[in-house]
């Protein structure tokens, strides 16, 4: 039916580009509920570990969950650390369903054993999201840790026994996992479970593993193909600088950080999304006077990021409008600027620029709360000269 | 063309539009068909017990606390449309009453129709059981 005259339908702007302007609430948004952690994986966002002594107590994780529920947020992603450590998880988990605010929660399955998983069985609006890096042992545990693998297994058996229903199996796409692909399906098959991949950043002790993990520019290729085969499969939107390959994968495929989504850290800190624990990139905090509402819609940087964005560097590619420049945090922490193609640019746009980066220059994440401080993580005593953009050289084994 | 709904279901990230709706947020995925849940607007409906509505500058969000669907309502119209069903003894007649009241020009009607009938299929709107009789 063509636009009536009176229609007005040409004067509204396309719902991207209102998502891009921001709203007054974001639609879901990332909560790390604590550094604390069993596990150290090498890839670690959040650079966990260590429990930090400011984080917010259960009252305050409370009055966060009120105000989400005043904003009608829908639901909430929780993550860690490991979240599952907190000693009033379920707590929290039943007080915010109790208001209306669902949880989809990340773990690495070591604390849910029979009874966890019959309890997360009986409560309502709850997803959870088992972590798993590798379809074997050997892949996994290079990343995870020796034995995350048997106790991510021994998890998912657990919810199944309990019939919990589609838990969510949730995979962190590197170069060593991404020719385990079909062996993630048929594991996630094999519990009925959902298969969720997601694109490794440079952000946390991601950087440092980096250069080894992220996957090539013809794995990507794969993956793309993959992901538009199977619609199915669930990436929260990670993948959506491959969207430049040609048909748009599934999605909305925007950056939606400090517009649509945002992360509350452990010790109550708002930053534009999950990937950019740096204060660059922090917005306030949900201790400050106004909480978390007032961060969300007066912060300056999220003002500012729902700005136009200049495409740079991109402005001349026939991709921008597809991929739209790609993952915010993947530029900061490889030390591009902004406005520059995306480091995994599926056309190689980046590659001059990366080359280019000294070493030196890049970001630091400090040394976050990592169990072993990274006393070698400052490129100023880096003893290992690389060409690549890396800070220091670690070797992920396998043995 | 209108640009009314589009679907995000929430877990997989995927954005569906309604059927007389222009992509304009992504690929069209697969959607449930409205013709086989049998969307009658001659019946009543109105908005599931499951279903939140958040208001938007462009319209609202909704969602389903049940299937973890998230539905963009993109214009104010539609959003007062569907919560004016529960007010109608059919779908018909809340059409009829928006059209009545200028809330849209009356050639939208179709487009209004397939917009509901899209919402029903989402499950954001449901029949009320039939009345035992």
């Amino acid at each position: 039916m063509p636009p009536s005259p009176g229609s007005t339908t040409a004067a509204a702007p396309r719902l991207v580009e209102q998502l891009k302007s921001g709203l007054d609430a974001p639609i879901c948004l990332t909560w790390e509920l604590t550094y604390a952690c069993n596990l150290e994986c090498v890839h670690c966002l959040s650079s966990s570990g260590r429990r930090d002594p400011r984080e917010l107590t259960t009252a305050e994780c409370k009055a966060v969950i009120d105000e989400l529920h005043d904003l009608q947020v829908f639901y909430v992603n929780i993550g860690g650390g490991e979240p599952m450590v907190r000693r009033d998880f379920f707590e929290l988990l039943d007080y915010s369903v109790s208001r209306g605010v669902g949880v989809k929660f990340s773990t690495n399955g070591y604390f849910i054993d029979a009874e966890k998983a019959r309890r997360l069985t009986a409560t309502d609006y709850i997803d959870v999201q088992i972590s798993l890096d590798g379809a074997d042992a050997a892949t996994n545990d290079a990343v995870r840790g020796v034995g995350s693998y048997d106790a991510a297994r021994r998890a998912m058996d657990h919810l199944a026994a309990a019939g919990f229903g589609p838990f969510k199996i949730s995979v962190v796409v590197t170069r060593q996992n991404i020719p385990q692909l079909p062996a993630f399906e048929a594991i996630a098959d094999s519990y009925g479970a959902q298969l969720r991949l997601t694109r490794l950043r440079p952000s946390g002790r991601g950087a440092d593993v980096w250069n080894d993990l992220h996957p090539t520019n013809a794995q990507q290729r794969d993956l793309y193909r993959f992901l538009i085969e199977r619609p199915g499969i669930l990436t929260g939107d990670s993948f959506f600088h491959l969207s430049a390959l040609g048909e748009s994968l599934p999605g909305l495929n925007l950056c939606g950080a400090g517009r649509v989504v945002c992360l509350i850290d452990p010790i109550g800190d708002v930053y534009a999304c999950p990937f950019v624990l740096h204060d660059e990139f922090r917005a306030g905090s949900v201790r400050d006077r106004g909480g978390f509402t007032s961060v969300w819609r007066e912060s300056e940087l999220f003002v500012g990021l729902r700005e136009p964005q200049s495409p740079g560097a991109c402005a001349s590619c026939g991709s921008y409008d597809a991929c739209g420049g790609g993952c915010m945090a993947a530029k900061f922490f490889t030390g591009l600027p902004l406005d520059a193609p995306d480091p995994e640019c599926v056309w190689g746009n980046a590659d001059d620029a990366l080359a280019a980066v000294d070493p030196a220059s890049l970001p630091s994440s400090g040394p976050g709360h990592s169990k072993i401080p990274k006393a070698d993580a400052r490129p100023a005593v880096s003893t290992n000269v690389t060409l690549k953009p890396t800070r220091h050289r670690v070797v992920v084994s396998s043995s | 063309m209108r640009r009314l709904l589009s679907t995000l279901e929430v877990e997989t990230s995927r954005v569906v539009d309604g059927p007389d709706d222009d992509l304009d947020a992504g690929p069209v995925g697969d959607h449930p068909g409205t013709a086989d849940i049998g969307f009658d607007p001659a019946r009543p409906y109105a908005l599931h017990p499951q279903v939140a509505l958040r208001p938007e500058p462009f319209g609202a969000l909704a969602y389903h606390y049940g299937n973890r669907r998230l539905v963009f309502l993109k214009r104010n119209a539609l959003v007062a449309l569907v919560r004016s069903l529960g007010d109608h003894p059919t779908v018909d007649a809340a059409l009829d009453a928006a059209i009545a009241t200028g809330a849209f020009d009356a050639r939208q009607r179709s487009s209004y129709l397939k917009a509901l009938a899209s919402l029903a299929a989402s499950e954001v709107l449901c029949a009320p059981a039939r009345e035992e009789t």
